[in-house]
């Protein structure tokens, strides 16, 4: 009875807003649209978003003919210097004082929760692409931003099972001791477990740490066959030299990177990562359709985009696109227009926004190339197999997320 | 199998030995600040930057002028020693009279800039350095997997810092340096051009922490922010073996290198805290440190 | 009144300077109640935090020649403290938080402090950066902190439970008052006895331990006090950026207080105020520029130039050529 009452007020006042929103806001505010690209410029992440995440936004702003509807489009930029506080006051004064009307870039995630946070007071509106947190579309969820590229779950979801089922069935896990690695290591111990495997040891080391020797040490006295990477960035790359100098995968040891990015293989070379399993969200070289984009991008950056770069041209068209439809850069109608279309385009495939703010597409289980097998200097992974959308992300029933009614 | 503290007895081994070859690390750039601060009584900030440019230095000079890494061994700290010496005459000089806390001010802000600079043209993933093929692979210890080239980066630091403190201790050279440290007006009385001493110690010292550069290129990706964590611990190092004592900053950063290598087995979320805390307790009980001498 | 006819010269040009003093403050107090109607006021609230953090420090750096390098514990502290308390329990007024806050910074001050100012110089320096790196990593594993995460969701609720601090300039006016509170609690010690006695520990420690001061206590006062102003920094930074970070508790902002007082003039009451405005807009206006790669290295020149030809900071060279030239 209650329930019925409840539900039927909630989608009068639904509607009504709705209405509201549609009849007050089909018009693109003061007659432009303001993206504010808000990323690491010169710190520890600056390679797998930074410069080239503005470059490829820039891209898809004049690819999209640099106005929607006659409004034209402005970009600017900032650096976060990866600080909660530095980039939540960015966001509140181009809330206050320039009219931004989507935020892009966001990368370290305690950033992004802080940001996410002030657009729900303001309304306003961002596309997270390159933070790792699953929790920014789960607790951290608001109906003010959206999730695009990829996030921790597919990661364990994706590498951890696809090596269990392989027979690596015992693992010792390297934890980066903060909550972005706590959250890997439960997502990755979890999915282990349910395949039949086991999780025998594992170290937390700091965060960053620069020496891994004694870590890994640690592993190869632990006997385990995988050796599970729940860190990121200089962290990762450290730990997977180091494993290389000290023999282990000679010694019969693998290594499980859970989040390893492009620039990250590249700066290491094919000699130290040959033979790493890594989930991806998108690769350069996957197929027509990316090269194409990914050739000019190559043209004006001189490197091959990541997934986060490529993902920022991605869903900077699918928000301008959303905006020409509906004509309103109001958050509410852009993001509803969203959910309504599928998203098939050179990056993402069989790709929907969920309700929960998350994008699920199609995510790839890749290997990285022995220097003989590659090509060329960016020839770097092989993909193995497709992680189906539906399957690769969290489903909804688990959510806790405030959006999702369970 | 035998049990130490709940640690296989193979791998509380292997940590030591580990330990031991990070301390030879800690050792040799700590020897350098100590150097510097001995007759400087500058805490050089720069120590970090200085290191990674070593270790720049070799990984350009391969890419670009075919330099390998023996020739870079040598040549790699004698032009960051160089560049170290410009960097005294034309900068540090003109404070020498002044605070020491101008000094470390200065060389921070120096460090700023070099690894800002480098940033913006090499980025921050960092580039990897081939391990020299006479050293590639490893001993098997029994007890653990010894890569052939910590082997040789222990042999090699330890080598420097005997040399070194020869140097000081044993040659005239040193002993114009020990009585500069001492008392500079007199020496300067006695003839012995004192400017230039100076110049030379801060160039020895920079080209020592540019040999850990080298050392540290085929260990670690090449990155312009590679030295920076790494200098406050270093820092650590030096004020718990007693600033400006050459024979301090070798054995701390020996022992240090083995109790952070035992805080990694035993509380590793603590192994880059682990030395403040010795430090804090080391200056509460000796306030010059563990060799220094007691102002 | 009668009094008039006995002031000597001196002390007429003493009651001279304290008009020109008075007056002074009365115009950059004007200055500072109409600025958030010219500039944007989060920016203006960040500086004066700023500048309050650096007040703090150059009380302890500037007038009792006591280089802290671990200032950023107590800003965390205030952040942190004033931060869970606030955001876990709503019915708390920010005024309560903050004073909160404040005294957990000013606690911890006494026990750095007293562990501290028995080293001088250098060690003094290593001593507090040391024991901010304990703080640091306390910080990063203390759950209620959120480690990397940060601490998110303060509100800011309202001002003696009746103000709604919501509004950026009702906010700012708040600030505002609470930065006058802090510059008036240093340019009170600063010129009272206490004030002189620490100058002249500064000057020549063993002098004044001579003359009968009991110097540890002195410097271990001037530090508890610096402790418990960063922190009051730190808890209304908190409140108005409603979150608290590991930022704040890294060496590296140890590090930029030095350069915001060494930039504004060490030992002068206005410069560490005109140091916090000028890096904080040099970061914030480099940060959206074209040069927003290069913050760092432009930092590191304005060390490099201030601490070879501009020692005595801009506040300090104006005073310097103000009295060469009319006095």
């Amino acid at each position: 009875m209650t329930f019925i009452k409840k539900t039927l007020a909630s989608s009068i006042a639904i509607a009504a807003t709705a209405a509201m929103a549609a009849t007050a806001q089909a018009e693109i505010s003061d007659g432009e649209v303001r993206i504010g690209y808000l990323a690491d410029m010169s710190g520890t992440y600056r390679d797998l978003a930074g410069p080239g995440g503005l470059e490829a936004l820039r891209m898809a702003v004049e690819d999209f003919g640099g106005n929607v509807n006659g409004a034209a489009i402005e970009v600017f930029s900032a650096d976060d210097r990866n600080s909660a506080d530095v980039g939540a006051s960015t966001v509140r004064e181009w809330i206050d004082t320039r009219n931004v009307d989507m935020v892009a870039g966001l990368v370290a995630s305690s950033v992004t929760i802080a940001v996410t946070r002030v657009l729900e007071e303001n309304n306003g509106f961002a596309i997270v692409s390159a933070s790792a947190a699953s929790s920014i579309t789960n607790e951290h969820c608001t109906p003010n931003h959206i999730h695009w590229v990829y996030d921790t779950y597919p990661l364990a979801n994706g590498t951890a099972k696809a090596i269990v089922d392989q027979g690596g069935d015992t693992w010792f896990m390297l934890t980066a001791d903060y909550a972005f690695g706590h959250a890997l290591e439960g997502d990755v111990t979890r999915v282990v477990e349910e395949a039949g495997g086991e999780v025998v040891g594992g170290v937390r080391h700091p965060f960053p740490t620069d020496d891994f020797s004694s870590y890994i040490l640690q592993a190869q006295g632990s006997g385990a066959k995988i050796i599970g990477l729940a860190n990121a960035g200089a962290d990762t790359v450290n730990a997977i030299s180091t494993a290389a100098q000290f023999g282990v995968v000679e010694a019969g040891q693998q290594l499980a990177g859970l989040l390893v990015f492009l620039n990250d293989v590249y700066a290491m070379g094919l000699d130290t990562t040959q033979g790493l399993l890594l989930t991806t969200g998108w690769y350069w070289n996957m197929d027509d359709e990316a090269r194409e984009w990914s050739e000019r991008y190559y043209e004006r950056m001189g490197r091959m985009p990541t997934m986060v770069q490529a993902g920022i041209y991605s869903s900077t068209m699918h928000y301008l696109q959303a905006v020409e439809a509906t004509n309103s850069d109001d958050p509410a109608t852009v993001r509803a227009y969203m959910m309504e279309q599928p998203i098939d385009d050179f990056f993402a495939r069989n790709g929907r926004l969920r309700e929960d703010g998350r994008m699920v597409h199609d995510m790839y289980l890749a290997e990285v190339k022995s220097p003989a097998d590659s090509t060329h200097e960016w020839d770097l992974y092989e993909i193995l197999a497709t992680i189906p959308a539906e399957e690769a992300y969290r489903p909804l029933s688990e959510s806790q997320c405030k959006l999702v009614q369970n | 199998m035998t049990m130490i503290f709940g640690v296989p007895f193979a791998v509380f081994m292997g940590q030591l030995m580990l330990g031991l070859i990070n301390g030879a690390f800690y050792a040799l750039l700590s020897l350098g600040l100590a150097v510097i601060f001995g007759l400087l009584k500058i805490v050089n900030f720069a120590h970090g930057a200085m290191y990674m440019l070593g270790a720049f230095a070799t990984l350009l000079g391969m890419r670009y002028l075919g330099i390998n890494y023996w020739a870079a061994l040598l040549l790699a700290p004698l032009v960051v020693g160089l560049f170290g010496m410009v960097i005294e005459r034309l900068l540090l000089r003109r404070i020498g009279h002044l605070d020491h806390l101008y000094g470390l001010l200065l060389t921070f802000g120096l460090a700023l800039i070099f690894e800002g600079t480098l940033v913006n043209f090499f980025g921050v993933s960092g580039a990897r350095y081939p391990t020299p093929e006479a050293l590639q692979g490893g001993f098997q210890l029994g007890f653990m997997f010894l890569p052939v080239y910590r082997a040789w980066v222990l042999l090699a630091a330890l080598v420097v810092c005997l040399g070194t403190w020869f140097i000081i201790e044993r040659t005239r050279l040193g002993a114009y340096l020990r009585a500069g440290t001492e008392n500079p007006a007199l020496m300067q009385s006695f003839g012995v051009n004192v400017p230039l001493l100076i110049t030379l110690t801060y160039g020895f010292g920079v080209a020592l922490a540019a040999f850990a550069g080298v050392l540290a290129a085929p260990l670690y990706p090449v990155s312009p922010t590679m030295g920076s964590n790494l200098l406050i611990v270093v820092f650590a190092v030096v004020v718990i073996g007693g600033m400006g004592s050459i024979l301090g900053a070798v054995l701390t950063g020996l022992g240090m290198g083995l109790i952070e290598g035992l805080t990694k087995v035993y509380y590793p979320e603590a192994a880059n805290t682990v030395i403040f805390l010795v430090m804090i307790l080391v200056l509460l009980i000796r306030p010059a440190g563990l060799f220094g001498k007691e102002a | 009144m009668a009094t008039t006819q006995t002031l000597t010269p001196t002390m007429e040009r003493q009651r001279r300077a304290n008009m020109r003093r008075n007056l002074l403050y009365i115009v950059l107090i004007a200055i500072g109640l109409v600025a958030p109607f010219f500039a944007y006021p989060v920016f203006l609230m960040k500086v004066l935090c700023f500048a309050l953090f650096a007040c703090a420090f150059n009380l302890l750096l500037g007038y009792a020649g006591l280089l802290s390098f671990g200032h950023a514990a107590f800003l965390a502290t205030g952040g942190y403290v004033t931060g869970y308390l606030l955001a876990s329990y709503p019915a708390l007024t920010p005024e309560m938080g903050i004073i909160v806050g404040t005294l957990a910074a000013l606690a911890l001050g006494t026990v750095f402090g007293a562990l501290a100012i028995r080293r001088q110089g250098i060690y003094f320096a290593m001593v507090t950066l040391a024991l901010a790196q304990l703080v640091f990593f306390f910080y990063v594993q203390a759950p209620f902190t959120g480690g990397e995460d940060g601490l998110h969701g303060v509100p800011r609720g309202e001002l003696f439970g009746v103000i709604s601090l919501r509004s950026n300039l009702a906010m700012y006016y708040f600030v505002f008052v609470i930065f006058l509170i802090g510059f008036a609690i240093v340019q009170r010690t600063v010129h009272s006895p206490y004030g002189q006695v620490l100058k002249a520990i500064r000057e020549n420690e063993p002098r004044a331990v001579s003359l009968g001061y009991n110097t540890d206590a002195y410097k271990l006062l001037a530090f508890i006090l610096s402790a418990g102003l960063a922190g009051l920094a730190g808890s209304t930074k908190t409140v108005v950026f409603q979150l608290a970070s590991l930022t704040d508790a890294h060496w590296h902002m140890s590090g930029e207080v030095i350069l915001m007082t060494l930039l504004g003039g060490v030992g002068t009451l206005f410069g560490p105020v005109v140091g916090a405005g000028l890096v904080v807009s040099l970061q914030h206006l480099l940060a959206q520029g074209a040069l927003g790669a290069w913050v760092g290295p432009i930092l590191g020149v304005i060390f490099v130039v201030c601490v070879l030809s501009f020692r005595s900071g801009i506040v300090g060279e104006i005073l310097k050529s103000y009295r060469k030239n009319f006095k």
